[in-house]
């Protein structure tokens, strides 16, 4: 059984893919993810936003209080140097590619175009094998269209993307007026993959001390919903490959969503709920559903329910209660 | 070669060099030295490497004992050895001093001379610990600059090689350790061609050695110890001419000469000082300007003081002198004069004996880093003009006790044109003396000109005033003394206006420039009257900025360092201005580039928004303020207060009398209530509506500016209109009003209170029962406010329960607005104390941060109730704080038995129920303490009619038989290191003692440098990469004897647990020791939501709570309570929330990920110890309560 695919260029022995977690943040996790089958890992990603905040936060506490009693002038030892400038992640990255065989995929997410850019290249730099952008943002300012919003999002991709040399895959949002049309215009700004789709951090109450608590929920296997419609519709008429995340936990949703028309499906959720050796089980799954429907590879099932080769393309673009209705004509 | 030429302090010049030759550092925190020892613990963390290519081990230990221990043991072991330390320490260090000169071995301590505690203790320079080192058999070698400093440390070591006379190197303390100046660097070539490898050798073949066996250190006896002694001398004749020739051997290579004792001035001069220290400095200026103004006068420099090499000393000086004043910067009592004194008339007397001898006269200058300034050099040599120069004199002080001072005219300056001398008024937290210790750099660096800058700091540390003194000029600066006549005042912040008199030192035609956020175009009108007539008769540019709004604009809130540092540059003309920019700019990119590019790219901009905010006011003819300057204390402050404290407050202190002060040190307590800080910015306001009166703000609030009272209803007739009450809720105080009030005037603004606060505004939850609100609008109401909450009576203690934080809460707390830190995690414990037993308990206190804000001047805050009655606080010393209290206890415990036999002894004069009910009376309610209070009153009045001498003794020892409290206080740096000893034996000895350990895990006090109680994982000084080894268990070593109650408690994470183990400690009749976490600036957290921290230190396990009671066990119950539930977080949980810990992730990540590891598994282990202790069947088969409730 052959369960090899192909993602960004890169040849992987599996279409499993661990995802963006805090789980690769140590080069032990990353191996045990090898191990445990993975045919790539996508690594944590990188905050450039938390890395200004990690600089602030440390100027601010190392000055605090100084230079204003005698006996103490300062609380700290002066660090002879800094690691908050992406040097662990980079190191990570470096320890990473020498740990382990399979393909390492770097995570960024920038708040400026020009650091964007500075990021990728270091990331390139320290070795990693392709480069996910994690397109994070939540848009608030009423005075900011959603066109020009978009527009922001395709420089930073073309910005990218014309300077690295490894592939680069785009981590987005559901949330455009026209994915399709969004889909389209990243993959000519220069994106080889899509990754579909980000999750984002959702803001809670907590009703007991009455405060907003901004937390991610962990997916489940409906969650794979949104990206099964969205790749089984571009797959094919967009030129990119297509990564499927959130809602991966079993080897069925697997076969659904690579069905769908993913090169890979990506999981986090199931191996921080399960332990990264989930990652065994929902290979063997993958490839039980495959012996007993006689699926010889990943490539053959690939795309095989998309909307251009199923059976009835209109599934896809109805909304719930259409669906509902359809069946219950045929019902009658 | 060129010599390399940088800016630095005299501590960083000293380490550089004593670094390079060491092979083995041993330190601990003192001031003013601890820098040394700390830039040893980072250089050795960033593996620089020493001379010989290796990197020195820097070792921490318990006391200066502790670390002259370790140097005695390293140097006999054969390493070449160092240590700092200063005062206290030194002493500390001087029983292994004897030893170490006794076996004939050479190191180098590097001292920053500083005084001893004797009236009071003080931080400050002068030679009273090093004086009192003479005996020990050490040489003593005083340096007088920074530039000296570093090159004294060099030739120290290479003598102590040669001569095998161990050395101590001194300068003074603050004034050369923390002045920054431009000196010329000692490279490693040079220290090469000094220290004689040879030497090296000789003495690791000295050492001992199991390969060569012999024994060193033998008890010896009548007949031969003193002979032994004396075999030491050919090596005290030898030294001083080897030092002289490591002088010379210095001077060929560095071209810098130095003499043993150094002639300055006139070939002929008729009147000379002796001096040694940087006062030689000041001397050798004045000398100058007086010699060029046709005066004959001279200087004797003493670099070698021991040993005393008298025949060179007498060479020295020129034989026209008439007369010699040798100024001491010590001070002898009962002596028959100073140590320089006595010995100049013994050399004279000893190798001038074909002279005529001049006349010799000894004076005392500059103890405790007080001014010495040419004014008083030419005071000095007035003196000696005078037929009959007074001798034993003063100088610097106004002494009218004893009249020993001399008089000095404090307008004569010797300071020449072309020195550019500036002053800046900042605070701490402005970042002024950042600015200003990056200008010196600038100019030192990039420019010819010679630098200096020296920096006063206030005694407070919370909004604590800082002064920079800066000169810069084209020849060496000679001026170790304050600014007194300053081309250049800048005040930085617009409060200070009205409180000090800055211009006083501003020179006609100088400039004095601004920061305020009034407009340029009213700011002339604004100013207070004084300072506009200063303005306008002194024609004094004047300059304005909204240095906050520029840096507001530029990203950096509240650092206005930069912006202020671009107008000095701007105005002052120091550098053609464009090139300054440039410097600046090149400078923070220097500076910031490993904070960030960000933090790079704001200051920068700064620099940029500056010039276009920076407006020269036009200065008027007349003036047209009626701004009158504020007092320093209310009219109606007691005289003391007034006359004495006042004047210290308003920095005037230098100019009171010997007269004034008190003659003991006993000063009056409850003072800090008369000065009156307006530091907040915000000050919490209470809304009483949704107040559930749960006390919880009160009880955090770390300057007892939030009072609670509960009076009756009919006291509110003459209320203010803006004062709060509303009704009391709970049942016990039906019918009262009640209220909280804050100390508008008092408070910090540190809104630790708002966070504790439990109630939310139901429509705006970000709202509390007490907020923050802009202070000014609410000064004065607020003032009024609380000028009649105090009015009201204190609510009945008899109607409190205790036990109940919310009641208990209303008690008067006798410890307020001292000046810790905002949001100190500290004082609320010590407040607790004070509300809880204040009038009855005498306080211990171990010197440190609890020494500091509760004891320094000039106002301080331990207080008194209405009946008089308040802590009784003293301080020993840093080592022997456990001691202290107990000798406190056994001598109140001593004084009650002595009183009780008294009372036996009359029992039947003063009746026998009386007598009876004296002797059986129950105080261990505070309600029996009252009682008793009445029955010695009642004794007191029946030993009126007795006049006998037993009845004497027993009316003034009647107060004895109340019950007294003893609470030893301090810190993790007494606690856990230096004074564990003593400590230890207290709680062995079970006397009724309370020990509370304030455990900050670090020496908050010095800085910031590892104790042992410091957590394994976090980053602190002598710590720089990380602590490796884990937190000592003081409270399982205590537990160990049984009979001491012991609690762990963390007021932010269960304040009920507090209180409780507060109240059984006291209650408990033997020793106790509460060991209180304590949040601090020294962990680099948010100070106002710190009690978030301490909640996350229970919650992940590392920090247990928990309670031993042996009054438990015995009842057979297992004394230990585990009152924290099982860690349910991840200790990275806790660890992320503190710079300390974070700071080690982000410098040395590999090291942070096994540490943090580490740390989780002392959580872990520690868990499962307690948890089995307090769940163990205990006695007779009683189970363990397990974990508390």
């Amino acid at each position: 059984m052959n369960l090899t695919t192909n993602y960004l260029g890169l040849q992987l022995r599996s279409p499993l893919v661990a995802s963006a977690s805090p789980l690769s943040d140590r080069v032990e996790n990353i191996k045990r993810m090898e191990d445990a089958g993975a045919g790539a890992v996508v690594l944590y990603s990188l905050f450039e936003e938390q890395l200004r905040l990690e600089r602030r936060a440390m100027d601010h506490y190392l000055t605090q209080g100084t230079e204003s009693y005698a006996e103490a002038l300062t609380y700290f030892p002066e660090p002879t140097e800094y690691r908050t400038d992406a040097q662990g992640y980079l190191e990570l990255i470096r320890k990473a590619k020498e740990a382990v065989e399979i393909p390492i995929i770097g995570s960024l997410n920038g708040t400026t175009p020009g650091n964007w850019v500075k990021y990728a290249r270091k990331i390139e730099d320290a070795g990693a094998d392709a480069l996910e952008l994690n397109l994070y943002t939540i848009p608030t300012d009423q005075n900011v269209s959603g066109a020009v919003v978009e527009q922001t999002d395709i420089d930073v991709v073309a910005a990218v993307t014309s300077s690295v040399t490894i592939p680069v895959a785009v981590k987005l949002s559901p949330y455009f007026s026209n994915m399709a049309n969004m889909a389209k215009r990243f993959t000519q700004a220069g994106a080889q993959g899509l990754v579909l789709f980000n999750r984002f951090y959702q803001p809670d109450f907590d009703l007991e001390t009455l405060e907003v608590t901004p937390n991610v929920l962990l997916s489940n296997s409906q969650a794979l919903r949104l990206p099964l419609r969205w790749i089984a519709i571009l797959y094919g008429r967009i030129q990119a490959d297509f990564a499927a995340t959130g809602g991966v936990h079993s080897g069925e949703d697997a076969v659904k969503l690579l069905l769908a028309g993913a090169n890979v499906t990506m999981t986090a959720s199931a191996l921080l709920k399960n332990g990264i050796e989930h990652l065994a089980v929902i290979e063997s799954e993958l490839r039980d559903w495959m012996e007993q429907n006689e699926y010889e590879s990943v490539s053959q099932m690939r795309g095989a329910l998309s909307q251009i080769n199923c059976e009835d393309p209109t599934a896809f673009e109805r909304a719930q209660y259409m669906k509902a209705l359809t069946y219950y004509k045929v019902v009658l | 070669m060129v010599a390399e030429y940088m800016t630095l302090d005299g501590n960083e010049a000293v380490a550089r060099v004593a670094y390079k030759l060491s092979e083995v550092i041993a330190i601990y925190p003192i001031t003013p030295s601890s820098a040394m020892g700390e830039w040893a613990d980072e250089w050795g963390a960033a593996e620089q490497p020493n001379l010989w290519g290796t990197v020195p081990k820097v070792v921490e230990l318990q006391s200066e004992a502790g670390a002259a221990g370790a140097v005695h043991g390293a140097l006999q072991a054969g390493s070449l050895t160092t240590t700092f330390t200063a005062s206290q320490g030194l002493l500390l260090m001087i029983p292994n001093m004897y030893k170490i000169a006794g076996e004939l071995t050479p190191t180098v301590f590097h001292v920053a001379a500083r005084s001893l505690a004797a009236q009071g203790l003080s931080i400050f320079g002068d030679h009273s610990d090093v004086m009192a080192t003479r005996a020990t058999g050490w040489g003593l070698l005083a340096s007088a600059s920074v530039q000296e400093a570093q090159d004294f440390a060099l030739i120290a070591q290479a003598a102590t090689l040669a001569a095998r006379v161990p050395f101590i190197h001194f300068f003074d303390g603050f004034r050369t350790s923390h002045e920054v100046a431009k000196i010329q660097l000692l490279d490693d070539d040079i220290l090469r061609a000094m220290i004689d490898e040879e030497l090296v050798f000789a003495h690791h073949r000295r050492a001992l050695s199991p390969d060569n066996p012999f024994i060193r250190g033998t008890a010896q006896n009548p007949d031969v110890y003193f002979q032994a002694r004396e075999t030491v001398n050919p090596f005290y004749n030898n030294c001083p001419g080897i030092v002289q020739r490591m002088m010379d051997r210095f001077g060929e290579l560095t071209g810098r000469q130095y003499k043993l004792y150094e002639y300055y001035g006139a070939p002929d001069a008729r009147h000379v000082i002796v001096i040694m220290g940087s006062g030689a400095e000041t001397v050798h200026e004045t000398v100058d300007y007086l010699n060029a103004h046709g005066e004959s006068v001279g200087v004797l420099k003493v670099r070698l003081y021991r040993p005393w090499d008298a025949a060179s000393f007498v060479e020295a000086l020129p034989r026209s002198v008439e007369a010699l004043a040798v100024l001491d910067r010590t001070k002898e009592p009962g002596s028959s004069g100073e140590p320089l004194y006595v010995d100049t008339i013994t050399a004279l007397f000893e190798e001038g004996r074909d002279w005529t001898l001049p006349t010799i006269v000894g004076g005392r200058y500059g103890l405790s880093s007080k001014e010495f300034t040419p004014a008083m050099v030419k005071a000095v040599f007035d003196n000696l003009k005078q037929p009959e120069p007074k001798n034993h004199f003063t100088v610097g002080i106004y002494d009218d006790v004893t009249h020993t001072s001399l008089d000095f005219d404090a307008d004569f300056s010797v300071e020449p044109d072309s020195v550019v001398r500036s002053v800046f008024y900042g605070l701490g937290s402005d970042g002024t003396v950042g600015a200003n210790k990056n200008s010196i750099k600038i100019i030192g660096e990039n420019t010819p000109n010679y630098a200096q800058g020296y920096f006063v700091y206030d005694s407070k540390k919370s909004g604590s005033m800082t002064v920079s003194h800066l000169r810069f000029g084209p020849q060496p600066i000679r001026s170790p003394y304050l600014i007194t006549r300053a081309n250049f005042v800048a005040c930085h912040q617009p409060t200070f206006l009205d409180r000090y008199d800055m211009l006083s030192e501003a020179m006609p035609g100088g400039v004095f420039l601004l920061n305020t956020t009034d407009h340029h175009e009213d700011a002339w009108d604004k100013l207070p009257q004084q300072v506009q007539k200063q303005i306008v008769s002194k024609k004094l540019r004047f300059f304005v900025i909204d240095a906050y709004h520029v840096a507001k604009e530029s990203g950096m809130t509240g650092r206005i360092n930069t912006v202020m540092q671009v107008c000095f540059f701007a105005i002052s003309g120091v550098l053609p201005r464009a090139e300054a920019i440039d410097a600046i700019k090149e400078s923070i990119e220097k500076t910031y580039a490993r904070k960030g590019e960000e933090v790079v790219a704001m200051n920068l901009k700064a620099v940029d928004n500056t010039l276009d905010n920076l407006f020269e006011v036009r200065v008027p003819e007349t003036i047209t303020s009626t701004v009158a300057m504020i007092s320093p204390v209310p009219e109606t402050a007691p005289a003391f207060v007034r006359d004495v404290l006042g004047t210290m407050i308003a920095r005037r202190g230098d100019h009171l009398p010997v007269s004034a002060m008190p003659i003991d040190g006993t000063y009056p307590s409850g003072t800090t209530q008369y000065e009156k800080r307006n530091l907040a910015q915000e000050i919490p306001v209470w809304d009483p509506d949704i107040c559930i009166q749960c006390g919880k703000c009160a009880m955090v609030c770390p300057h007892a500016v939030i009072r609670i009272k509960a009076y009756q209803p009919e006291l509110l007739a003459d209320a203010p209109p803006t004062f709060k009450a509303v009704d009391a809720r709970d049942t016990e105080w039906k019918g009262l009003q009640y209220t909280i009030q804050v100390a508008p005037e008092d408070c910090t603004g540190c809104g630790i209170c708002v966070d504790v606060c439990p109630v939310k505004n139901k429509s705006a939850l970000n709202l509390k029962a007490i907020n923050m609100c802009p202070q000014e609008p609410l000064r004065a109401p607020e003032a009024e406010n609380w000028d009649f909450f105090l009015s009201l009576p204190e609510t009945d203690r008899s109607n409190i329960k205790i036990s109940s934080i919310r009641q208990q809460q209303a008690q008067q707390p006798l410890f307020e607005f001292s000046g810790a830190c905002a949001g100190c995690g500290e004082t609320p414990y010590i407040k607790l104390i004070t509300q809880l037993f204040g009038d009855r308990t005498v306080i211990a206190n171990a010197t440190g941060c609890s020494s500091i804000y509760g004891g320094n001047l000039p106002t301080t805050p331990y207080t008194y109730n209405a009946e008089g009655r308040g802590p009784a606080w003293s301080n020993s010393l840093f080592e022997d704080n456990a001691e202290f209290g107990y000798g406190i206890r056994v001598a109140l415990d001593k004084q009650a038995e002595q009183a009780r036999e008294l009372v036996q002894l009359l029992a039947e004069d003063i009746g026998s129920e009386l007598a009876n009910s004296l002797l059986t009376a129950d105080q261990r309610e505070e309600t029996g303490i009252y009682a008793q209070r009445e029955r010695v009153v009642k004794l007191r009045a029946k030993l009126q009619n007795i006049n006998t001498p037993e009845s004497r003794r027993l009316n003034e020892m009647a107060d004895a038989l109340v019950k007294k409290d003893v609470w030893i206080v301090g810190g993790d740096g007494w606690a856990y290191d230096i004074g564990f000893g003593g400590l230890d034996h207290v709680l062995a000895s079970g006397r009724n003692v309370n020990v509370l350990v304030l455990d900050t895990e670090v020496y908050s006090n010095t800085g910031g440098q590892m104790s042992k109680s410091t957590p394994r994982a976090a980053v602190a000084k002598f710590a720089a990469g990380g602590k490796p080894l884990a937190k000592k268990d003081l409270g399982l070593i205590a537990m160990s004897y049984g009979n001491v109650y012991v609690a762990r408690v963390a007021m932010g994470a269960k304040d009920e647990h507090t209180l409780r183990a507060f109240l059984e400690a006291q209650a408990y009749d033997g020793p106790s020791i509460i060991i209180a976490y304590s949040h601090c600036i020294a962990h680099g957290i948010n100070m106002q939501t710190a009690l978030k921290n301490q909640k996350a230190a229970v919650d992940t396990g590392q920090w247990l709570l928990y309670r031993y009671n042996p009054e438990r066990g015995e009842q057979g119950h297992n004394p230990l309570s585990l009152d924290s539930r099982a860690p349910k977080l991840p200790l990275q949980h806790y660890l992320q929330m503190e710079n300390r810990f974070k700071m080690l992730e982000l410098t040395r990540p590999e090291v942070a990920s096994e540490l943090f590891e580490e740390a989780q598994g002392d959580v872990n282990m520690r868990w499962a110890l307690y948890e089995y202790l307090a769940t163990r069947t205990f006695g007779n088969g009683s189970n363990g309560s397990g974990q508390g409730e």
